[in-house]
């Protein structure tokens, strides 16, 4: 078939395969077993802010106000009491408990709750600072109303630990957590979830929630545990029933699905020795990977089977199905590598992780499908007595007749379909809340939806307020701004809470003056401020000072909102506006931009989609560059790319118009499907232009032609490929499951496009006067 | 406050011998009291004070005070610690009668308002002016209000050195369980402190350096760092111009001397 190969490189090989069988196969599996002990180094990822990039500008000012106060994680305990009233003897008991028990949670630093507030009162000349519950069993019915007064007038608990109607509270647990020994989440996440099981026994009528952002990371690490122990074996059943219907071969199967894994584990082992930890989103690399060797080996298995029954003994066939499949083996695994590492645009590292372990899994995989799969086959008892070629399925000469004869029509219901999804484009809003990444069969978005409905909100932005002087949060011009700032912010839609020392300062001055009401304001003087704050801070207990809040050189003070959900476009828009009225209206040290992962979140899927266009530009322009080398013609280069283009836009299309919201998993399925899809249009162009040179077919013919040979392989590999993306759905985290979707939506629309828009394009430009070059 | 400063200078000279047949809480009891006893008798102190607050940034930050303390016969020390910078709170005064078996008693006077005030929180434990120390651990730490237990001898700073676990008894109103003392066999001077948090895990390491000697017989550390393992923020505590023997007297450490500071 090949005979007008100079070099036959896959006939060699496969000769040599079937002669060194035996030690083709030790060696592969000696290399495999050297690779797979390095799964003992596999780890997984629980750190949320894997996300970020180093580079991140938004994760970069994060990383700067948390050197200057303090980086902390924490836990939230939202506590609703059945009969909806906080302040009862028996909840503000189990309050009082649960924040004792809060500082004995391993590696806790700070709790708080309305019970150790820390509420000021003046006597006589006594500054009494004292927490606000201080014995809850004791109390009369007159302290429990003058604790709910206090609570509910008190600015710094409201729609922070404490709902407005006071039915629902809070218990805040923190832990510092430097970058160079973070807490282990994991412990605590685990005692904290005994704490909240032994508070419901002993509390029935209360509930209680577990939110915060160790239960993130907790969630995050569960998310990955659950689609690794899911994910893949749903994917290896699927893919062995799909691969054993097209082979109808026990041992076939076998050494498919053998060598696919063997590929996997090496891939996995290696990822360990490199120590490379896997994530939420990389552990949908092994599903991936299965579905997309998986294919490569059907092809050389399917062709060994071919000759087989054309009567070639065993040896003969493995080796004429390397001479036959090698060189579209190995060009269409290099463009799904390609694809794939093309991820490393993104400016996420999960993704990248994601790219570069499917990626390595592919390569390894070539290697064994032309190697290790050939050599297995070859020692294997492959029945000869096989049954003769079933009939395809579908009728692909009538398939090829109807596309021939409608041409016309099928170019131009292409052209409207895509015109049409063009305006679904136009509905695309980019959104990304790593919140909402979480489906409800997790217990921590349930829980925080609960506390977005009842106490406060989950999006959060921060500010270091600087006065550009040391000592210079104590000016009353400073602390008069940042008080307009916060009154600006509570006016805003959305706002739930504004955090600022400043009503600090303004409830002290009020003590300091006997707890006078019109003192409630900020001290005229900044000495006066300076010396209330000193006072104040040498009456606190442990944990509850302001190094968090103000800088060790009192030059700047942390400025934290705190809203209900919000899009990412929202937190945008809200961050412009505020760093607008503080260019308005406060002088150039204070000009700070907001921080936060709420606004990390907010831009990173804007930031990725602009460097994974750059980066699928650059795979567009490689392949380009290979396809001129396989097909040599520009003309044809062009008609290529088309039908690989397509599929993409119109299922992002189809996606705008369906949902809308676009995160930052979908960034990377243009750079990624491109790679896998142009196969299928390789195999077709392939076996067309043969036609047409070889054989001297017309482009009708030889579209007929192509069909014929290739139709049946392109119909079962996207089957399995969509199968494969497919079993991503089904995964509760929300970023591999649209991936899955969108990666199945594009393959299938991509044979769509083979069958109806690729052969007409042909037949429309490739006119017989036309001179063909001479290739394949 | 020079003696708050030094809690844990208590030490005391451990001839072996000397303690055979004890407990490992009467010896620890034991080694304390002789530091304490070494440690006092200079009547009345004063020194200057500087304190260098540092982040995980590298940012510092400074303050500077003067220290009087006059020792009680039958009582805790009385302290005063005048503030002279930053600027907001220069003149701050802040006076201290510790206790042996009662809390100690605060006052504040504060110059923008011209009055005198009382801190009357019980609980004390949090930052003193925003560096790592707590009130409790640079307030005189009484022998009484903790209770001890020699764990072991060990080297420390290149010397033979007794180490012993203190727990402090009034729990609720301590931000530790417990604290870890090293010091020095020879002259019962401490070297280091770890202080474990309410869940008895390590959060503070307290390291005394540059000892020199007063009036042929009194320890003083010049150069005390304290550094906090959970947030890697640190404080260091400065000493210098030691004077013993300035004819301070009860009247100086009153309500109505702390407006006359100066």
């Amino acid at each position: 078939m090949h005979k007008r190969n100079t070099i036959d490189v896959g006939g060699w090989l496969g000769a040599w395969v079937v002669r060194h069988r035996w030690a083709v196969i030790l060696l592969t599996l000696a290399t495999v077993g050297f690779l797979a002990s390095g799964l003992r180094h596999l780890r997984i990822s629980n750190d949320t802010r894997v996300f970020f990039g180093e580079d991140n500008p938004e994760y970069k000012a994060l990383k700067a106000l948390e050197y200057v106060y303090s980086r902390e994680q924490s836990v939230f305990f939202v506590v609703a009491p059945h009969d909806g009233n906080v302040f009862t003897r028996r909840t503000l008991t189990a309050l009082a408990e649960l924040t004792e028990a809060g500082w004995h949670v391993p590696s806790s630093t700070v709790v708080n709750s309305i019970t150790n507030f820390q509420s000021t009162r003046a006597e006589g000349d006594d500054l009494i600072v004292e927490d606000l519950v201080p014995d809850p069993c004791g109390l009369s019915d007159l302290d429990l109303q003058r604790i709910r007064r206090t609570a509910l007038a008190e600015t710094a608990l409201i729609d922070m630990l404490l709902s407005r109607t006071g039915h629902v509270t809070g218990v805040h647990i923190g832990f510092a957590a430097p970058e160079d020994h973070p807490p282990p989440t994991g412990e605590i996440a685990r005692y904290v979830r005994n704490l909240a099981a032994d508070f419901r026994t002993r509390y029935p009528d209360i509930d209680f929630h577990l939110t915060g952002s160790v239960m993130i990371d907790d969630a995050f690490a569960a998310a990955s545990r659950r689609d690794l122990m899911t994910l893949s074996p749903i994917a290896f059943v699927v893919v062995t029933v799909l691969v054993g219907i097209g082979l109808r071969s026990f041992f076939g199967t076998f050494a498919a699905v053998l060598v696919t894994v063997l590929s996997i584990i090496s891939a996995l082992g290696l990822t360990g020795w490199i120590g490379m930890p896997l994530n939420a989103v990389s552990v949908g690399a092994p599903a991936l990977m299965l579905t997309l060797a998986v294919a490569d080996n059907i092809h050389i298995l399917t062709t060994v089977f071919h000759y087989v029954r054309q009567g070639f003994s065993k040896h003969e066939a493995v080796a004429k199905s390397l001479q036959v499949n090698f060189k579209a083996v190995f060009l269409t695994n290099i463009t799904t590598i390609l694809g794939f590492m093309t991820i490393n645009f993104s400016q996420s590292p999960p993704l990248q992780d994601l790219g570069n372990l499917v990626g390595i899994g592919v390569s390894i995989d070539l290697v064994n499908s032309v190697l290790l799969l050939p050599a297995l086959i070859a020692v294997l008892p492959i029945s000869t007595k096989l049954r003769r070629q079933q009939e395809p399925w579908v009728n692909l000469d009538r398939l090829a007749d109807f596309v021939i004869r409608r041409r016309r029509l099928l170019l131009n219901s292409m052209l409207i379909v895509a015109a049409v999804c063009s305006l679904g484009i136009l509905n695309i809003e980019l959104d990304d809340n790593f919140l909402m990444y979480f489906d409800d069969s997790f217990e921590f978005r349930r829980a925080t939806d609960f506390m977005i409905k009842n106490l406060r909100g989950w999006d959060v932005i921060e500010y270091s307020l600087s006065s550009g002087q040391s000592g210079g949060v104590m000016d009353p011009e400073y602390l008069a701004t940042v008080d307009r700032f916060a009154e600006w912010y509570r006016q805003q839609p959305k706002v739930v809470h504004v955090a600022t020392f400043v009503d600090t300062i303004k409830r002290l001055n009020k003590d300091m003056h006997g707890g006078d009401e019109s003192y409630y304001r900020i001290p005229e003087r900044r000495d006066l401020a300076a010396q209330y704050l000193l006072l104040y801070e040498m009456s606190l207990p442990a944990g509850r000072d302001l190094n968090s809040q103000i800088d060790i050189d009192k030059s700047a003070s942390r400025f934290l909102v705190n809203f209900l959900s919000m899009k990412a476009s929202e937190l945008r828009r809200m961050d412009e506006a505020a760093r607008q009225w503080l260019a308005a209206n406060a002088p150039e040290p204070m000009r700070a931009p907001g921080t936060g992962l709420s606004l990390a979140w907010a831009n990173i899927t804007q930031r990725n989609i602009v460097a994974m266009l750059l980066g699928a530009l650059c795979e567009v322009l490689t392949i380009t560059v290979i396809m001129i080398f396989v097909l040599r013609s520009f003309k044809f280069v062009v008609i290529f790319l088309i039908p690989n283009l397509l599929p993409p836009f119109i299922a992002f299309g189809i996606w705008g118009i369906a949902k809308g919201q676009v995160g930052l998993a979908l960034s990377v399925i243009v750079a990624m499907t491109l790679g896998i899809i142009v196969d299928d249009t390789i195999h077709f162009f392939v076996k067309y232009f043969r036609a047409r040179t070889v054989d001297g077919l017309s482009p009708e013919q030889a579209v007929r032609h192509a069909f014929k040979t290739v139709g049946s392989a392109i119909g079962i590999t996207t089957i399995v490929l969509i199968a494969g993306f497919l079993v991503m759905s089904v995964s509760h985290y929300r970023m591999n499951a649209e991936m899955g979707v969108m990666c199945a939506m594009v393959i299938g629309l991509a044979m769509v496009v083979d069958f109806f828009l690729s052969p007409t394009l042909l037949m429309k430009f490739d006119r017989p006067a036309g001179k063909l070059k001479d290739k394949v | 406050m020079a003696r708050m400063l030094t809690v844990a200078m208590l030490a005391m000279i451990a001839a072996p011998g000397l303690f055979a047949g004890q407990t490992p809480e009467e010896k620890g009891l034991g080694i304390v009291k002789e530091a304490d006893r070494r440690y006092s008798g200079y009547g009345d102190s004063t020194s200057n004070l500087r304190m260098i607050l540092r982040n995980r940034q590298g940012q510092v930050s400074e303050r500077e005070l003067r220290i009087h303390t006059l020792e009680m016969p039958n009582d805790g020390d009385r302290s005063l610690s005048v503030f002279d910078s930053p600027a907001d709170v220069k003149g701050t005064v802040l006076l201290t009668h510790t206790h042996k078996h009662q809390p100690d008693d605060q006052w504040l006077y504060l110059p923008a308002l011209e009055r005198v005030k009382r801190i009357a929180a019980q609980n004390k434990s949090g930052s003193f002016m925003g560096s790592e120390f707590s009130y409790e651990d640079i307030a005189t730490q009484t022998i009484e209000k903790y209770s001890y237990k020699w764990l072991r001898d060990e080297t420390c700073q290149e010397q033979e050195c007794h180490v012993i676990e203190r727990r402090p008894l009034d729990k609720q109103n301590s931000g530790y369980t417990r604290q870890i003392i090293w010091m020095d066999k020879e002259h019962l001077r401490t070297f280091q402190v770890e202080y474990y948090d309410r869940k008895d895990t390590l959060l503070k390491t307290l390291t005394f350096q540059d000892y020199r000697k007063y009036l042929d017989r009194f320890w003083r550390p010049h150069d005390m760092n304290m550094v906090n393992h959970q947030t890697g923020k640190s404080s260091q505590l400065l000493w210098s111009d030691y004077a013993f023997h300035s004819g301070l007297n009860l009247n100086d450490f009153n309500q109505h001397s702390l407006t006359r500071i100066r």
